[in-house]
């Protein structure tokens, strides 16, 4: 039982992670392959904190804010860049973090930081406490969606040029978007590090953010019942199949290099247009 | 013109040239557009037409002179801002939001006042009223039957009136139509130009750019004639055709006064860069 509820708040932690970059890249069109290094600022700062004696649960939306903060300054350098550029100039943040942290003593280092003190609740109630947050989050998606902040978002992420022409202050939506975005990793990370006790660089480098691309890619990028679905079932794999494990960027990478190859649209397209051709027989 | 003349202008361009590194793409422009009138911009392939719109909108930057819309200088703002002061722009290629239907293209640019802030935005969730303002517009060009319809499918006629509404349903001061008939057929051409036509005499000030010059001559009050990038006419529609550096520019040689030989001679020119 112990097991079942430990893989069931990574898969939640995943899910949540999974849907704070779908806001950015799946919303607002914007590609990210650096996210891990939010999911890592949020990890660090509610680790450090409840070291430091804070509760964890006030550690929550202090994680939230400096990743949305940083989020908002890291939107800021990359409105001049676009699509394959966005791409790299995001993953240079990813190993700016990475490397940042392992030269910072008061960060841990290459050891990283273990021995978090808990969070109080009960591994079942922490459980419930994560699926909790992803409900929250799932429905604030969903009404972001269809909010009229969802349809700048759309036809930003389609052809923001026209946008312009509309009268939308992009960069503003940019920036909102990946504020909401990085928060909400940082709100993960918070979650991450209390679950999991240690946290260390290597937990948020480069294959982290692929992976949580790779969750995104194969959902349904946009689709939030679809990203939540690629984010529980790959945060799951290595679980159920130990071999996934030892060959998890192989694994990731293949199912993107797949997805993007024969269904853009992930596991939503599969779905929407196997449901058509059911439809029309 | 006469008339036009003693109100204030509603968009003033003075002064305006844009180089583009050595190349000198508009030289010294100045023209105004006034209050409720439908002006045509024409000229041959290359003249700066296209460069003289994208620096009104914010798309070129200027390299001297400026821009004013109701006296207000725009020459520091940017695209987003020029329209929210209200300019709007018809674009030359098409290009609708395929994800959603026709009908909430237009919504997308009906709901300006909420998309200005993006808090505002998060806030607001219906768009019942920003619908029905859409409904209005496509009805005003002419397509209200394909409003629910998908537009990535939509045959080009029916997606230069899609732009047009688009345009329309941000309740500009002054609409800018790029090309708007480029690529229709004569027929469509006559009936959208009429349109044009109706949407200026219901009160909307309009900025034409055109290459139809039969349509042109038929639809606007008056005319601007850039060639090479300067302004070589600008007047009534046939007081304009009759002008000699006008011929010229348009037929590109023999020029048959001493005025139009240098017109003639940078067309001929003109026309070696194409």
């Amino acid at each position: 039982m112990g097991y079942e509820i430990s893989l069931l708040t990574s898969m939640g932690i995943s899910v949540l992670f999974a849907l704070s970059l779908n806001l950015i890249t799946g919303f607002c069109g914007q590609i990210s392959l650096g996210h891990a290094a939010f999911l890592g600022i949020g990890a660090y700062v509610s680790a450090l904190l409840t070291k430091a004696g804070l509760p964890f649960l006030a550690t929550l939306p202090l994680a939230m804010l400096l990743s949305g903060a940083i989020g908002i300054v890291v939107g800021l350098a990359s409105l001049r860049v676009r699509a394959d550029f966005l791409a790299i100039t995001t993953m240079g943040v990813g190993f700016l973090f990475v490397g940042i942290v392992r030269q910072q003593d008061w960060l841990g280092g290459e050891l990283g930081v273990s021995g978090i003190p808990d969070s109080g609740f009960s591994k079942m109630s922490f459980m419930v406490l994560t699926m909790l947050l992803c409900v929250v989050v799932a429905l604030l998606c969903m009404y972001l969606k269809k909010s009229w902040m969802g349809r700048v978002f759309n036809g930003v992420a389609e052809d923001e040029d026209t946008m312009r022409v509309l009268g939308v202050d992009v960069p503003r939506y940019k920036l909102a978007a990946f504020a909401i975005g990085t928060a909400i990793a940082g709100l993960a990370g918070a979650l991450y590090a209390q679950h999991f006790k240690f946290i260390g660089p290597d937990s948020f480098g480069f294959i982290e953010s692929v992976t949580v691309l790779s969750m995104v890619v194969v959902g349904g990028i946009g689709s939030v019942a679809g990203v939540i679905f690629g984010a529980a079932v790959l945060s799951a794999l290595p679980a159920w199949f130990q071999f996934i494990g030892d060959y998890k960027l192989l694994v990731y990478g293949g199912l993107l290099f797949l997805m993007m190859r024969f269904s853009p649209d992930g596991v939503t397209g599969l779905v929407k247009r196997a449901a058509m051709k059911g439809g029309a027989k | 013109m006469t008339v036009a003349a003693i109100k204030t202008p509603l968009l003033r361009v003075e002064n305006v040239s844009v180089r583009f590194g050595g190349l000198t793409a508009i030289d010294r422009v100045s023209f105004e557009v006034y209050p409720g009138e439908l002006l045509g911009l024409i000229g041959p392939n290359g003249a700066g037409k296209t460069t003289m719109l994208r620096s009104i909108t914010g798309v070129v930057t200027v390299s001297e002179g400026s821009i004013e819309l109701e006296g207000e200088n725009l020459n520091r703002l940017a695209t987003h801002q020029r329209i929210q002061k209200g300019l709007a722009l018809s674009q030359q290629l098409v290009k609708p939001f395929k994800k959603i239907s026709v009908i909430e293209n237009v919504a997308l640019a009906a709901g300006a006042p909420i998309t200005r802030s993006p808090l505002k935005a998060l806030m607001h969730v219906s768009q019942k009223e920003e619908l029905a303002v859409a409904m209005t517009m496509l009805e005003r060009v002419g397509i209200a039957s394909y409003a629910g319809q998908n537009p990535g499918i939509q045959p080009l006629g029916i997606l230069k009136r899609l732009e047009m509404a688009r345009a329309l349903a941000q309740k500009p001061k002054l609409l800018l139509l790029d090309e708007p008939l480029a690529g229709l057929n004569s027929k469509e051409a006559h009936a959208l130009a009429s349109t044009i036509q109706d949407i200026n005499r219901q009160g909307v000030t309009i900025v034409l750019i055109e290459h139809n010059l039969g349509e042109v001559m038929r639809v606007c009050q008056r005319m601007v004639v850039l060639d090479n990038g300067r302004k070589i006419a600008s007047g009534a529609p046939q007081a304009v055709m009759q002008d000699a550096a006008v011929r010229a520019a348009y037929l590109g040689g023999n020029p048959d006064d001493d005025q139009a030989a240098e017109t003639g001679t940078e067309s001929r020119k003109e026309a070696t860069h194409a």
